[in-house]
Formats: C-alpha cells, sequence, structure tokens
C-alpha cells in the first residue's frame, strides 16, 4: 500500500518540479563557482602577462665585443677607459671628428673600465697583450637593440640620434653586438646605472633577514603557543592576553617599524640599515601570525591523544612534547611559512630603519646595511630610466618565484605530514 | 620522538644566541667602516652616483645613502658624533644658522661645507612654439591664486599671457608643473612665486602682515592656470608637444637631456645655460650643498678621500659624471678653492 502510494508521490507531477528545480539549483551553484575561479585565474593570468612581457627582455643584456690592447702604461695608470675608447674606434675608423668620437663613448656602460680591471687582476698575465673582450652596453643602447626605443620616430623625439644608431646596427650587423643572459642582474648589488644594477644584494638582505625573524619568532612563537593552549589557566589574565595577541595581528606593519625606530635603534643602538634591525622586527610582526595559527594547530589534535598519554603515565610535559606537538607541527609549519611570505614582501616597517636606501655592496653580515626584495623593486619602480622598467618586472618575477617556492614548501609539509583521524 | 624535544633546545638555544649576538653588536655599534649619507632628495642622485664611483675605485665600502628630504637629513646629522650618527647631510639650500646651533648643542661643533653646484629650474615649452621671454613677476602673475587689483586681492583674473603684459602671447595660461609633494614644486614656490612676487609692490601695500603676504604670494592658483602632473616628467613632455602654447616646470637635469625636445624660456633677460646659472645671474636657481662632518674623519674610513671624489674634476668638472646626471658645475676658480678647502677640511663659518 505505501509502496504504491508512495510510487504515486514520486512520480506527481510535483515531485519532478521540484526535483528539477534542485538540481538546477545545484547546477547553478556549480557554474556561479566555476564562473569565480576563472575569473579568478583571469586576473592572475592578466597580471603575470603583464609582468613577464615587460620583464623577460630584462633577462638578456647587449654586449660589444672590443680588441682591447692592454697597454702596460695605461693599465698602470688604470686608464681603461681610454684601452676601451681605442678598441672601439678601431671598429670605426671612419669616424674620427670629435663629435663622432665621443657619440661612440657613449655607447659604452660606465661601467665596462671596472669590469676589464676586474679582468686583469684576475690574470694579470694578459697586460701587454691584446685581448677579445665582451664588455656592456649603455642602458640606452641596451633598450634600443630590444626595441624599446621607436625607430620610425624623427631624430628630435629619439633619445639616440642618427649617428648613434647607424654605430649600432654597423656593428649588429658585424655581429660585435649580441644580447647574453645578463648574469649582472643576479650578481650585483644596487646601482644608479641600469646595465650595472643586480638585485643580489637584495636577495642576500632579505635572506639575512627572514633568517633572523625565523630564529627568533619560530621559538617564542610556538612556545608562547603551547603554553597558553595546553598549560595556562584559563582565567582573565590569559583572555586579556588572547585578545592582545589577536589585536596585534592586526595591527599595521609600519607601527612595528616605529618601536624598531624607538627601541632598537634608539634604546639599544643597534646600526641603522641593518638586517639584524629588520630581522627583529619582522620577528615582532610575525609573531602573533605564528602564535595564532601554532594554537589553531594544537587545538586540532584530537583531546583523546592527551588522556591517552596521561593515562598510561606521561606527565604533561611528555604528553605535549611527545605526542600533541609532532602531531601539531605540519599546521605549525604551514602557518610559519605563511608568516614568513609575508615578512618577505613587506617595506613598510624598513622605513622607519633605514632600510629604504641606496645600497651597493652585497651585504655579508647582520649589521651590514642592507636593503631587501621589495624595497629594491620600489626603488628600480621610481627610477626614470626605462631600462630600469623591465628590470622592475625583472625583480618582481624573481620575488614571486621566491613566494610560490615557500607557499609550495609549506603545502609540500603539509601534505607530508599531515595526519587524518 | 626525543628528536622533538632535542629540536626544541636547539630552537631556544639558537633564539638565545641570535638575542645576544644582537647585544653584542650593539656594543660593536661604536665603530662602523661604511660612510652614512642622509638628506635631500635632489642631492641624492649625485651623491649616489659619488658614492658608486667612489665604491669602485675599490679601497673603501661604498657608501649608504638614504633620501630623507633636507630639513630630515639635518636633523639626523646634527643629532650628535659617533658611528650612531651619519657622517654626511645631502642639502638643497645652505644650512640654517639654527641647524648649525642644534649641531653644537650635540657636539658637531666643526662642519666643513662642500658647494658641489647648482640646480637650475625652467619654465620649458615646445620647440614649435615661437620664443618667450618671462620675468618672475609675469610667472608670478600668472600662477598665483589672488593678485592685487584696484588695492584689493581678487580672484586672479588672468586668464591669457597677453593679459598680464601686450608683449607676451595670446595664449591660454597652462602652466604643467609637480605636486606638493615633489622638490621641485618646494624650489619653484620659493624662487619664482616668492621672488616674482616681491617685484608686485602692490602686494606689500595690499597686505602688511609678512606671514601672510608670504602664505599668499606662495599659494598656486586652482582654476586650470596650473595644472598638477605627476612625477612623470616624460608625460609632461608629450603634453607640451601636443600644447604648444603651455609650459611645464622641469629641473635642469630634464631639461639638459630634452633639449632636441624643449627650450626654457628667458627668464628676466637671462637664458638657461650651464654657465648663467653657475654666474649666478639666473633666477630660478639654487645652490646645492653636501656637510661632512669633521670629527668622523680619520674615524669612519674614506671621508677625505670620499670628499676628494666628490670635488675632483672628473666628478664636478665640466664634463664630470655629475654633469652628465644634469648637476650644474661651478666656475672653475671657485671649484679649485672649494676643492682646497674641502680637503683640508676647512671648518664652516656662517
Amino acid at each position: 500500500m505505501t509502496v504504491t502510494a508512495s510510487k504515486s508521490h514520486y512520480q506527481s507531477e510535483e515531485f519532478a518540479r521540484r526535483l528539477r528545480g534542485r538540481y538546477a539549483a545545484e547546477r547553478n551553484f556549480k557554474i556561479a563557482g566555476i564562473a569565480a575561479l576563472a575569473l579568478a585565474s583571469l586576473m592572475l593570468v592578466v597580471l603575470l602577462t603583464s609582468i613577464v612581457s615587460k620583464g623577460y627582455t630584462a633577462f638578456q643584456q647587449a654586449q660589444v665585443r672590443l680588441e682591447v690592447t692592454l697597454d702596460k702604461a695605461q693599465v698602470e695608470e688604470r686608464n681603461y677607459t681610454a684601452i676601451l675608447r681605442q678598441a672601439l674606434y678601431a671598429q670605426f675608423p671612419q669616424i674620427t671628428d670629435r663629435t663622432g668620437k665621443r657619440t661612440l663613448n657613449e655607447l659604452l656602460s660606465s661601467g665596462a673600465p671596472y669590469e676589464l680591471e676586474a679582468l686583469v687582476k684576475q690574470n694579470p698575465a694578459i697586460v701587454g697583450t691584446t685581448q677579445t673582450v665582451w664588455v656592456r652596453v649603455d642602458d640606452e643602447v641596451d633598450q634600443f637593440v630590444k626595441g624599446n626605443f621607436s625607430r620610425s620616430a624623427p631624430e628630435s623625439e629619439r633619445r639616440l640620434n642618427d649617428a648613434k644608431i647607424a654605430a649600432i646596427d654597423a656593428m649588429v650587423a658585424k655581429g660585435t653586438l649580441v644580447q647574453a643572459f645578463n648574469t649582472t642582474l643576479f650578481s650585483a648589488g644596487d646601482s644608479r646605472e641600469a646595465e650595472q644594477a643586480g638585485i643580489w644584494g637584495a636577495i642576500v638582505g632579505s635572506m639575512l633577514t627572514l633568517t633572523v625573524t625565523m630564529l627568533l619568532s619560530v621559538p617564542i612563537g610556538v612556545a608562547a603557543a603551547v603554553y597558553l593552549e595546553e598549560f595556562a589557566p584559563k582565567n582573565k589574565w590569559t583572555d586579556l592576553i588572547e585578545v592582545n595577541i589577536n589585536n596585534l595581528a592586526a595591527v599595521p606593519s609600519i607601527i612595528f617599524g616605529l618601536l624598531g625606530l624607538a627601541v632598537f635603534l634608539g634604546f639599544f643602538g643597534l646600526p641603522r640599515s641593518a638586517p639584524l634591525v629588520g630581522g627583529l622586527v619582522m620577528a615582532l610582526m610575525t609573531l602573533p601570525v605564528i602564535i595564532i595559527s601554532a594554537r589553531v594547530a594544537l587545538k586540532s589534535v584530537p583531546p583523546s591523544i592527551r588522556e591517552a598519554a596521561l593515562g598510561i603515565g606521561a606527565s604533561p610535559l611528555q604528553t605535549v612534547t611527545h605526542h600533541v606537538l609532532p602531531l601539531a607541527m605540519p599546521g605549525i609549519l604551514t602557518g610559519t611559512i605563511i608568516g614568513m611570505a609575508r615578512a618577505l614582501g613587506e617595506t613598510a616597517p624598513l622605513l622607519m630603519i633605514g632600510m629604504v636606501a641606496f645600497i651597493v655592496d652585497i651585504p655579508h653580515g647582520l649589521t651590514d646595511s642592507a636593503t631587501v626584495l621589495p624595497v629594491q623593486i620600489y626603488m628600480w619602480a621610481d627610477s626614470p630610466e626605462r631600462a630600469f622598467t623591465e628590470r622592475t618586472s625583472a625583480a618582481i618575477m624573481i620575488l614571486l618565484g621566491f613566494l610560490i617556492l615557500m607557499n609550495g614548501l609549506a603545502v609540500f609539509l603539509r601534505k607530508k605530514f599531515e595526519r587524518r583521524w | 620522538m626525543n628528536t622533538s624535544k632535542h629540536l626544541m633546545t636547539a630552537a631556544a638555544a639558537v633564539a638565545l644566541s641570535v638575542a645576544v649576538l644582537g647585544a653584542t653588536t650593539g656594543a660593536q655599534a661604536q665603530s662602523r667602516d661604511q660612510i652614512r649619507a642622509v638628506g635631500s632628495s635632489t642631492v641624492f642622485p649625485f651623491t649616489t652616483a659619488v658614492a658608486e664611483a667612489f665604491g669602485k675605485g675599490g679601497k673603501f665600502k661604498t657608501p649608504v645613502i638614504e633620501s630623507t628630504g633636507t630639513g630630515g637629513g639635518l636633523k639626523l646629522f646634527c643629532a650628535g658624533v659617533g658611528p650612531a650618527h651619519p657622517d654626511i647631510a645631502n642639502a638643497s639650500r645652505r644650512i640654517k644658522k639654527s641647524e648649525v646651533e642644534q649641531c653644537a648643542a650635540n657636539g658637531v661643533t666643526q662642519i666643513t661645507e662642500l658647494k658641489i653646484g647648482f640646480d637650475g629650474i625652467a619654465l620649458a615649452y615646445s620647440k614649435k612654439a615661437p620664443d618667450v621671454a618671462l620675468t618672475t613677476a609675469v610667472i608670478w602673475k600668472a600662477l598665483a591664486k589672488e593678485v592685487p587689483v584696484n588695492g584689493k586681492m581678487v580672484a586672479n583674473p588672468y586668464k591669457k599671457w597677453s593679459d598680464i603684459d601686450a608683449k607676451l602671447p595670446n595664449e591660454e595660461i597652462e602652466v604643467i608643473g609637480p605636486p606638493p609633494t615633489s622638490g621641485t614644486r618646494d624650489t619653484f614656490n620659493e624662487l619664482a612665486m616668492l621672488e616674482g612676487c616681491k617685484k608686485v609692490p602692490e602686494v606689500k601695500a595690499v597686505i602688511a602682515d609678512e606671514k601672510a603676504r608670504e602664505k599668499a604670494c606662495m599659494t598656486i592658483r586652482e582654476d586650470g592656470g596650473y595644472v598638477e602632473a605627476g612625477e612623470n616628467d616624460n608625460l609632461i613632455v608629450q603634453k607640451l608637444n601636443a600644447n604648444p602654447g603651455a609650459f611645464g616646470v622641469f629641473g635642469y637635469s630634464y631639461i639638459d637631456q630634452n633639449r632636441d625636445k624643449l627650450k626654457a624660456a628667458k627668464m628676466d633677460g637671462v637664458e638657461l645655460t650651464a654657465g648663467n646659472v653657475a654666474a649666478g645671474k639666473y633666477e630660478l636657481s639654487r645652490p646645492l650643498f653636501v656637510y661632512v662632518k669633521n670629527a668622523h674623519a680619520g674615524v669612519i674610513p674614506g671621508i677625505r678621500e670620499f670628499i676628494a671624489e666628490y670635488t675632483a674634476e672628473r666628478a664636478v668638472g665640466d664634463d664630470g659624471y655629475l654633469t652628465d646626471k644634469g648637476l650644474i658645475p661651478e666656475p672653475k676658480e671657485a671649484r679649485e678653492a672649494a676643492r682646497t678647502s674641502a680637503i683640508n677640511l676647512t671648518p664652516l663659518q656662517l
């Protein structure tokens, strides 16, 4: 009876309509989800395309081949500029007037003499001989070779005059002016000349800063979380501390910079622009993030684990260090790495402690002057030369690469050590 | 399971050692082997270029240069003697008496002054337009928010240049210039607006109070006569080419780089050339200074050598690398005298 009744119920028009409605709602929900995902991916693609299309050319730099005669007297005088110029003039025997020669001089990077000097220092035996060397050209020549300056514009609207373009074309045709991988970008510190500027100084600065941040904020953060979650009594004081930690996580980062200026520079007298101070400030900034994520990870360990450990006679300390903490580790690591990634991209607090500065030398220690990757990007973005536009994008790509690496590591560690109950 | 315990102990030990390291380096901050400079953003491009060349010499570390603005830089500079304080301050104006007193109060009694050269501000226009000669008084009348008419300050009535002076072109007043955040704008306000205003005697008659007068003099009109462009000078050049009647406000270095596209208006009959600026004939120019703390010479390595590099002919000379960056050098004799006194660390006397 009931079967036939319900059968007739299932076959009813009303039922079929409601069923269709529910399927439609589900389908629409799915479509909305896919649309949201597609929109997000589209924006990401647009962002990445714009950065990559502007920046990929920075990984190459035009170089010129010169047959330099390393005259002993000139080397002793350190007159490498003259040596290079003579080699360049030799390629253009038809140019003899001063203006023409000056045009040629402007083709070479102002760092080229130092490149040659470094070469001579490395191998003093080459003094007195003729050598084939590749030296970098000026950033404007480089931009022209890459096609970033319009050739069709009238001469008065161009950065390079006709004589210069003729010389460049002649050298490109002869094969003495070619583009090669831009090693400088990865090995040098900052420079006012785009062709000599690199991000290695900023990368080292970022690594030193993050090392200090990690060494301070992880142990302190985890210890604080363990105490608050596993040992602390629940009372007014711990509530107050919890509210304050949550509050600190939302404080704008510039405030931590001001604190660093007053405490670390003002009171402790630590040096300006030092990665040590940067790391300390970043550690203060990431501590609340780590404490909160570590507490969540500890909370997610089932109470049965603790009860079992205590039940077979483990002390509370043993329970935490032998069982709870290892099980919570994947979550803690994820939170830590996300906190570090945020610190890697931060510039505002560093402004106050002098890390937003022109620094050429690669830092070698925690108290050497240094800057960090995002600051370098900001400073290059501010430079008017077109060559810095592509370098800015290239530096962004490198920063994104580091962020992807760190977040990838977080995902990997979570997948590897995660325990499901 | 024990490993995690060891891990914890190790991490704690590392954290402790970092803290200890921090404390010890705090004590080590007493010595520093790298020159530190702070100050003006106008001088920043020159000092960084010198710092880079100095560092490439290979004997010393490349100095660290922060761009803090002239006032902020001198404040840091005058805060005291010792490695915790900067050695050099860049300034786009001469140090004030009050600042020298502040310095002295903190023990910075001997300062060497380097006058590195000049910066000029130009009112430039498209090469396609006919030549125009301006005066600071005309500029002020064209750009002030309120001008005196019949003994009263009224909203600027001038729409065309020819309204101010019949000899000027019959073109709408349109000056494209930097926003108030820019250092070029500060200089323009001081040298063109304030000085121009002083040459209009009616203003003094209408506003008796000096402070109020100065404020009125430096307030720029907001009815479209002055167009605030971004800091991107390339954009201003494009606009000037599209509209040959318009003027743009630029620093000298930019004009120097774009003489093929722009020309600078004559100011009170004086053309903008490096020679006229250096001789003090061109009005919209200012000297640029670098101040060095004498007490740090011999303590921080390389200070004397850095001064030598900054005053060398290859840097500030007529064909020096700083002129490539847009610095207007001082005349040769002045340079040589300045070089000698700077290398000998002759203290500044105000």
